[in-house]
């Protein structure tokens, strides 16, 4: 049981660490905000999508590729953070104490957790504002928000790594965000993977990121769900839960692994 | 049966560099071992191999009757850490940070928040307990670090230079809390550059120079290896240099040694301060003026110092808060009755008879 109770502890401290630098969390928001604006206008009604160019049909597909992107926005904080928290000499503090092995990281992810959520929350109400809309009732919308908890939660425990293995904060920033943008471009986010070059399409359908914006459209009922027979094309929610347990599986155990032999 | 705290050939290397080169330690409860070395002599990897933060390449070590090696965990409940440089987290109060710590030693809410509460007034950090740490002198972090050690009085606690950055105040009032600890049957290892702190602390002093002990035994027991009492002797008139040293020959026990920019002599003695008084009688018979005279006893630092080959903190080698560890060592050292001094006819105030070394 102190497994989970040390997990909190550490996650109200990152929390309350938050609450005490509040930029993070504005600057947080900024960038996604940008994104939604940028796109709508810069892209919107030049892009063929579900059998028109509407400006208002891209901006209903763009959304759901926005919030996936946002969310796996926080590798970059899981990392910074904990490699801030190495070179602060914190995690020598912690693993002194007679705490659980993976609650600093479990904490850690938690607390980005809680980010994600209030940052997914003020966006969903920036898209409605744009002209984003749910078609298919709240129920399926919130599953599909819990599915992008799920990708965000998943993507921090691989910037807990990345964290842990740089050892800087501004390197585990970079190193937390390069490697995403082409495993967000390279999927079906901002542009329909039937646009694509030939070779490109499997990838773009079996990056774990293109499942859960897959899931989510069907979910929204939003324009431009892709009419691909690959698996996780075909059943997305199931493919999107499966990518993010693997991936917390993965991740989580080589963290761990690492963390414990931190020098 | 082994101590509080036992190791036995530590080794640690990180790539080429052998930190730990096989140390045995043997701390028995109750006791305070000061760890003393220059810098990147290996304390800091020793504490961290003994406090289950870095695993040794080989060797054994018990903490608290627990294998560090096979039982970290449990090791982890019996200790407490502060290590070289404070580790509180800048965004939580001092409160918070304490009231963290507490709660991940295991406590429930309501102890962890008391225990706080006691630490920061015996900490003198009452009035910035609610103020988050970020804006703490280095002083004040410093503490608030060392409170977080203490959260469990741990029956084994470990401190690395625990005294760097305190002001004399706070530094004589940590002494006073360590006492008490120890009184109270904590054993304790501590590193330190200010020499006299290990003398004023440590029950035991182990010497670390390349990652291996080069000597060890009690305060008084490695000045006696170091030597016996000997008279300095600053001339004011460089002319008379000469004369002096066959006055000092006289009264000696070994040869004279001379320091030419300070016009400095120095010769073994046995008889103390009645010696110094005939020695200055004799000088002012002949008429040599002297700037200052001094009976010095072996300090820590001269056992260091013939040990190592170097002083403390002065090697340059290591940042800037080890060579305020040796300047702050060095003020004290100066105000410490083992150094006698008598000006001579119009000497000024002498800081030469413990600074000159120093001050080389
Ligand atoms: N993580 C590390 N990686 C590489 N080398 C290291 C590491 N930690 C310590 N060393 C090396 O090991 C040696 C011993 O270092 P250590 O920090 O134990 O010295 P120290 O006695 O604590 O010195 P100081 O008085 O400066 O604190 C040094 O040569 C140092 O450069
Ligand atoms: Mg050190």
């Amino acid at each position: 049981m102190s497994s989970l109770s040390d997990s909190l502890v550490i996650a109200q401290r990152n929390v309350l660490r938050l609450t005490r630098i509040p930029e993070m969390v504005v600057f947080g928001l900024v960038q996604p905000i940008m994104f939604v604006v940028l796109f709508s206008f810069v892209f919107g009604g030049s892009m063929m999508i579900g059998g028109s160019t509407s400006a208002a049909g891209y901006r209903e597909f763009l959304m759901a590729g926005i919030f996936a992107q946002t969310v796996t926005f926080a590798t970059a904080g899981a990392g910074a953070g904990i490699a801030d928290d190495m070179h602060k000499g914190l995690i020598d503090r912690f693993r002194s104490l007679p705490m659980a092995r993976g609650a600093v990281l479990t904490g850690r992810t938690l607390a980005d957790l809680a980010q994600t959520t209030l940052t997914l929350g003020v966006l969903a109400v920036v898209a409605l504002l744009v002209g984003w809309r749910i078609h298919e009732g709240i129920p399926k919308a919130l599953l599909a928000f819990a599915l992008l908890l799920l990708l965000g939660y998943a993507f921090s425990w691989i910037g807990a790594l990345i964290g842990l293995t740089v050892r800087t904060p501004e390197a585990a920033t970079s190193g937390g965000l390069i490697w995403l943008f082409p495993v967000t471009f390279v999927s079906n986010a901002f542009v329909p993977t039937e646009n694509m070059a030939g070779w490109l399409q499997p990838i773009a359908e079996w990056n774990p990121f293109s499942a859960t914006v897959q899931a989510c459209r069907e979910l929204f009922g939003n324009p431009g769900v892709s009419p691909s027979d690959a698996w996780p094309m075909e059943h997305p929610v199931a493919a999107s839960v499966l990518w993010s347990v693997l991936i917390v599986a993965v991740f989580r155990t080589l963290a761990v692994r690492k963390y414990r032999r931190a020098e | 049966m082994p101590g509080a705290i036992y190791a036995e050939g530590l080794v640690k290397t990180f790539g080429e560099v052998r930190a730990l080169d096989g140390v045995d330690l043997d701390v028995p409860q109750g006791t305070v071992l000061g760890l003393l070395g220059p810098n990147g002599a290996g304390k800091t990897t020793a504490v961290r191999c003994l406090t289950t933060l870095l695993r040794p390449d080989a060797g054994r070590a018990v903490v608290a009757g627990v294998d560090v090696l096979k039982h970290p965990d449990e090791v982890r409940r019996s200790i407490g850490l502060s290590g070289q440089f404070a580790a509180v987290d800048e965004y939580l109060t001092g409160r918070e940070n304490l009231r963290m710590v507490g709660r991940l030693y295991q406590m429930g809410a309501r102890e962890a928040k008391a225990r706080a509460d006691e630490l920061l007034d015996r900490f003198r950090l009452a009035d910035a307990a609610d103020r988050i740490a970020k804006t703490y002198s280095g002083g004040m972090r410093r503490r608030l670090d060392l409170a977080a050690a203490l959260v469990v009085r741990p029956p084994v606690m470990f401190m690395d230079e625990p005294t760097t950055g305190l002001d004399p105040r706070n530094r004589q009032q940590l002494w006073d809390v360590i006492q008490e600890l120890v009184a109270g049957g904590t054993t304790l290892l501590l590193t330190t550059q200010y020499l006299e702190e290990a003398d004023h602390l440590a029950h035991d002093i182990a010497v670390v120079d390349h990652g291996r002990v080069i000597a060890r035994g009690t305060s008084d027991q490695l000045k006696a290896r170091t030597g016996g009492e000997r008279v300095e002797v600053v001339v004011h008139d460089r002319e008379r240099i000469g004369e002096a040293r066959s006055v000092l020959a006289g009264f000696g026990e070994g040869g004279t040694t001379y320091e030419e920019h300070t016009r400095k002599l120095t010769v073994p003695v046995s008889g103390g301060a009645r010696l110094l008084a005939e020695v200055i009688r004799e000088l002012d018979a002949r008429g040599i003026e002297i700037d200052d005279i001094a009976l010095r006893r072996p300090t820590l630092d001269d056992v260091f110092i013939s040990l190592t080959g170097h002083a403390a903190a002065l090697n340059g080698e290591g940042g800037g808060g080890g060579a305020n560890g040796g300047n702050g060592g060095r003020d004290e050292a100066g105000a410490d009755d083992r150094t006698r001094t008598a000006g001579g006819p119009g000497a000024p105030v002498p800081d030469a008879a413990a600074g000159g070394k120093w001050s080389e």
